[in-house]
């Protein structure tokens, strides 16, 4: 439950404008008519769900929906219709057991929060009393190296670093050797930004991964992709590309405690087949939580929706 | 400038391309054509309200006289979206300001995550090249090592950087940066401040403290191309709050659509003042927007490629380009050369978004490495004739030249229809007057 509030205190800040004359509609009890659906598409549009699934999914309504219906059924429909795009939750791969540890490679693109995803989940694993590693595999950004350290140092996880410039495989194979013998249950492995676009950058995250699987058979068992819930509609080809590169398991969607509503996932879910995972929703360390369906279409529809215990 | 806009370039030259077929125009097929536009710009991650407020103003001057009434009035619309979305975009190009004493300072804001420390660098780095002493002071005290980071930035391109102790007051950091530039006899002085979020109020007001402390000459936001509608309410906030003077985008290396560059000038009035464009530290250009808007209609960017050109081959090459591009004296061999010289400046992907005509995708695939060689092997099977006048090459001919370079009668084809649009875009280029420029099969 209180997963779920803290989510929707994210959301929920976006919600001042459309969301809120939306809402004097449903208050004031209105039929559907055209003004709402045009403040729906402005809404939805505006969450970054992509014009064309937008005017997809209100034509579908629109002609499923008798006229002047009465709201309640426009937003029952609309919601189960966004949280059949999103399938069903998948949880985050667990963490294995000392001598087998679970691999969690981190992957995206620059500035859209790997370091301080890890950091998030090197602190839920340790606090739930488990060996954590991290493999400092940025070896290209100023600072990077040191800026996990300091999130080792916070969450009390160990971390393997070699020399700025240095080989990212490398420091993954020694990361992993290191947590084998030293009984680690997970190994977090951060990786440098990269545009998915820059077919080099692609390839050498490719490799990096296959020597990950040539240290550990298996590995890495959950490549997470952080996307900035910021990010328009590129989020999709940053999806599509990093997921041919490498086989992304799962999204952690971040920086939600935003006013973007980070509507891409829709898209993402409904078209790539990618799970959404995790949510960023603070600068805390537990601001890090699980992502589930339901939850997010309720946050992002919530102030249009009648509240709960109002009859119908 | 990378491939920004590429794809509403795309869908717009096809609304285009639609519209002229018609020749006479109704108010309908306007209002169509506009509903395309509208589509393009939201599909481009422009803001809703911005998309629609753009759309509405080209409604306004298209359903009146100055289009119906027109003896070309496809023509008349292309003219009107690109004077509006040069209007948007900003004019002609905005340059940084300059204190009458020095140090001028800059100070970069934005979320976290949108590249301030790289940008802080990539200035620094420009200033120094034109001559200038920048010192770089991160008041960054917040994000694990962002210090150091900018210390590592500094050192690699030979300045000084000083840094603000992590945990402390960012206010109270000002004073002892502006001491050191002054130590140092910097003229610039790049205030890198920590990320932070629009709707955080606390981190907002500390950011307006800063800049009360501070002074700048300038206020520079940094923002993610990739940037979707937020781009808005991100703008609107940092311009309320803190005052804003200019805006850096970056990451447009990428496959961006751009669209938050339009959201941003639109609400802030603010002018882009340069991109970023890879992360080495001189991946930095200025922003021109007339150029950019001539680039989203496909009528290519000729102007940066001859600056381009002019800095990576000798100077009567790039004389002899722009002879060749201005009068469409423009042949086979110069396209084999054009392509290959493409290929030589290097960052092919940046540069294959201003060549003229990049909206058709045969003529980008015959700029790609793999496809090259090949384009190459083709024109060198041609006889010195048929490379000069290329209509002489009948069926026949065309079997020789697929069976001489090893490839087939389809390749040969496409070659041919490459060079023809890039001949038939330059010889629109170099046409002196806008109706002449706006003719051709593009529209």
């Amino acid at each position: 439950m209180m997963q779920r509030e803290s989510l929707f205190n994210g959301v929920e800040r976006a919600r001042r404008g459309f969301w809120g004359r939306l809402s004097d509609f449903v208050a004031r009890r209105r039929p559907v008519d055209d003004e709402i659906w045009e403040l729906l598409e402005e809404s939805l549009v505006e969450s970054d769900m992509g014009v064309d699934l937008v005017l997809d999914l209100l034509g579908e309504l629109r002609r499923w929906l008798p006229k002047r219906a009465d709201q309640s059924l426009l937003w029952e429909a609309l919601a189960s219709r966004l949280e059949s795009l999103l399938g069903d939750p998948v949880p985050l791969a667990p963490p294995g057991v000392p001598g087998e540890p679970v691999v969690y490679a981190v992957v995206g693109v620059n500035g859209s929060g790997k370091t301080t995803t890890i950091g998030k989940l090197a602190h839920r694993f340790k606090s739930e009393g488990l060996k954590v590693m991290l493999a400092a595999g940025d070896t290209f950004r100023a600072g990077a190296e040191e800026q996990l350290s300091i999130w080792a140092r916070r969450s009390g996880a160990s971390i393997v670093s070699h020399q700025p410039g240095a080989d990212p495989a490398a420091v993954a194979f020694d990361a992993i050797q290191s947590a084998l013998a030293r009984g680690h249950e997970a190994v977090i492995l951060d990786t440098a930004g990269r545009l998915h676009t820059r077919r080099n950058l692609m390839e050498e995250l490719r490799k990096v991964l296959r020597v990950v699987a040539k240290a550990l058979p298996g590995a890495p068992h959950e490549t997470l992709l952080v996307l900035d819930a910021t990010t328009g509609g590129n989020a999709i080809e940053q999806a599509r590309q990093f997921g041919a590169a490498c086989s992304v398991s799962g999204i952690v969607l971040t920086k939600l405690d935003g006013s973007a509503r980070g509507g891409t996932v829709f898209r993402i879910r409904s078209e790539l087949g990618i799970p959404i995972k995790l949510v960023g929703v603070g600068e805390g360390m537990g601001d890090l939580l699980d992502f589930r369906p339901a939850d997010f279409v309720r946050a992002l529809l919530r102030p249009a929706l009648p509240s709960e215990g109002e009859t119908r | 400038m990378s491939v920004m806009f590429s794809g509403l370039g795309d869908r717009l030259q096809e609304v285009f391309r639609r519209l002229r077929g018609k020749g006479r125009l109704t108010e309908k097929d306007v209002a169509a054509a506009l509903r395309e536009v509208r589509l393009a710009l939201l599909e481009a991650d422009v803001n809703y309200r911005v998309a629609r407020d753009f759309v509405a103003r080209i409604e306004d001057r298209a359903v009146g006289q100055e289009v119906l009434g027109s003896l070309t009035p496809a023509q008349q619309v292309v003219k009107i979206v690109h004077e509006e979305l040069a209007a948007l975009l900003g004019g002609t190009r905005a340059r940084l300001a300059v204190a009458p004493k020095p140090p001028t300072v800059l100070m970069v804001v934005g979320l976290h995550g949108a590249g301030k420390t790289t940008v802080c660098g990539k200035l620094a780095l420009m200033l120094k090249k034109e001559g200038r002493l920048p010192v770089l002071g991160a008041l960054d005290t917040r994000r694990p090592a962002a210090g150091q980071q900018l210390k590592t930035l500094a050192a690699s391109i030979g300045l000084q950087a000083y840094a603000a102790a992590p945990g402390t007051d960012p206010v109270e950091a000002v004073p002892a940066a502006l001491t050191e530039c002054r130590r140092l006899r910097g003229d610039y002085l790049l205030l890198d401040t920590a990320g932070r979020l629009h709707v955080d109020d606390d981190l907002m007001a500390e950011l307006r403290a800063v800049k009360d402390a501070a002074r700048p000459h300038e206020v520079l936001l940094v923002v993610d191309a990739m940037t979707g509608q937020d781009a808005v309410k991100v703008a609107e906030a940092f311009a309320g709050r803190i005052g804003l003077d200019g805006v850096v985008l970056t990451k447009l290396e990428g496959d961006t659509r751009g669209g938050a560059a339009l959201s941003v000038k639109a609400v802030t009035g603010c002018p882009i003042k340069y991109v970023g464009v890879g992360e080495k530290l001189d991946a930095l250009e200025p922003f021109h927007p007339d150029r950019m808007a001539s680039r989203i209609l496909g009528m290519g960017d000729v102007l940066t490629l001859i600056e381009r050109a002019g800095e990576t081959l000798e100077a009567e090459r790039a004389a002899e380009l722009e002879r060749k591009l201005r009068q469409a004296e423009f042949t086979l061999e110069d396209f084999l050369d054009q392509l290959k010289q493409l290929r030589k400046m290097g960052g092919l992907e940046q540069l294959a978004g201003i060549l003229p005509g990049v909206g058709r995708k045969d003529l980008l695939a015959q700029v790609r490495e793999q496809d090259l060689a090949r384009t190459e092997a083709i024109i060198r099977s041609m006889t010195p004739a048929e490379r000069r006048d290329p209509a002489i090459i009948d069926g026949s001919r065309r079997r020789r030249i697929a069976r001489g370079s090893g490839t087939d009668v389809q390749a040969v084809n496409r070659l041919l229809r490459s060079y023809g649009d890039a001949r038939r875009l330059l010889r629109q280029l170099g046409g002196k007057d806008a109706g002449r420029r706006s003719g051709g099969r593009w529209f």
